[in-house]
């Protein structure tokens, strides 16, 4: 734990489960509203959580989530074993996706997550090494402005 | 204009009653892809959708929507139900399309 952090935890993820998708993220939120965040912190932080935690359930086997909060910010790093991502500048186009036809027909694979997780963070990092996986990690400022 | 009367208005069917019926609507967003209402609905707003299954409650929950409005009187499953519940998030209907309903919440005021 780094020496200024408030609060932190880990989560797992698991990869196609789409009935527990989500879960992670609303909890997270939960948790954020009971430290007492602002909400448009929250708010900012929930949808980010969300985006990437889907994308795990539709494309990784696994991931874990480690979240972090220090008095300057919300740090979240989500390390995925999965088929990693082949080129990131495509995938972060907005309207890119690999979606299944399944998926799609559940509503998602517009090819907006990543694009919403860069719109709503402060800072958004990709790794990814092809048949590893992939890390997402993103942070969101508590104070100044987005 | 508060969740209740326009439920009664446009004749939109409760689910599962309501989280709160003063809730006051602050727009309507319709889309049936959910990164696209991640992105474009905002709080306090209802979801105009055809998409029934279980991972709508937490778009709904993490954007705090006012309610989601299930369109063509599609049957809701049982999974979206209990999470409904469990999330505390409204769920209407109408045996409208997603056209119409969209139009008709919008000649109730809210553009
Ligand atoms: N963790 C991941 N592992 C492997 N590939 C990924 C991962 N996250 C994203 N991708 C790839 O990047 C693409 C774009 O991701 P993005 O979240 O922007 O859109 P999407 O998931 O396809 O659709 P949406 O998020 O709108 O439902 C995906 O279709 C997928 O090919
Ligand atoms: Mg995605």
């Amino acid at each position: 734990m780094n020496q200024r952090a408030m609060y932190s935890q880990s989560f797992t993820i698991k990869g196609g489960d789409f009935i527990n998708a989500g879960t992670v993220s609303v909890r997270i939120k939960r948790l954020l509203k009971e430290i007492g965040l602002k909400p448009d912190i929250i708010y900012r932080a929930a949808i980010c959580c969300y985006e990437a935690e889907m994308n795990v359930v539709m494309y990784a086997n696994e991931a874990t989530l480690d979240f972090t909060i220090t008095v300057e910010n919300i740090t979240v790093k989500l390390s995925d074993k999965g088929p990693g991502i082949k080129n990131i500048e495509l995938a972060m186009k907005e309207g890119y996706s690999t979606a299944t036809e399944k998926m799609r027909e559940m509503g998602f694979g517009a090819g907006m997550g990543l694009p919403n997780i860069k719109n709503n963070a402060d800072v958004f990092e990709i790794e990814s090494e092809i048949a590893k996986g992939t890390i997402i990690s993103f942070k969101i400022n508590l104070n100044g402005k987005h | 204009m508060k969740l209740k009367e326009l439920t009664e208005k446009c004749g939109l069917e409760t689910v599962n009653g309501f989280a709160d019926e003063n809730k006051e609507i602050a727009g309507a967003y319709s889309s049936d892809l959910l990164s696209d209402v991640i992105a474009n609905a905002k709080k306090d707003f209802v979801w105009i959708t055809l998409q029934t299954h279980l991972n709508i409650i937490a778009v709904a929950a993490l954007k705090e929507l006012a309610a989601i409005i299930i369109v063509n009187n599609k049957e809701i499953d049982k999974d979206t139900l209990q999470k409904a519940e469990e999330e505390k998030v409204t769920l209407l209907r109408t045996g409208l399309n997603t056209f119409q309903i969209s139009g008709k919440i919008y000649e109730c005021g809210i553009h």
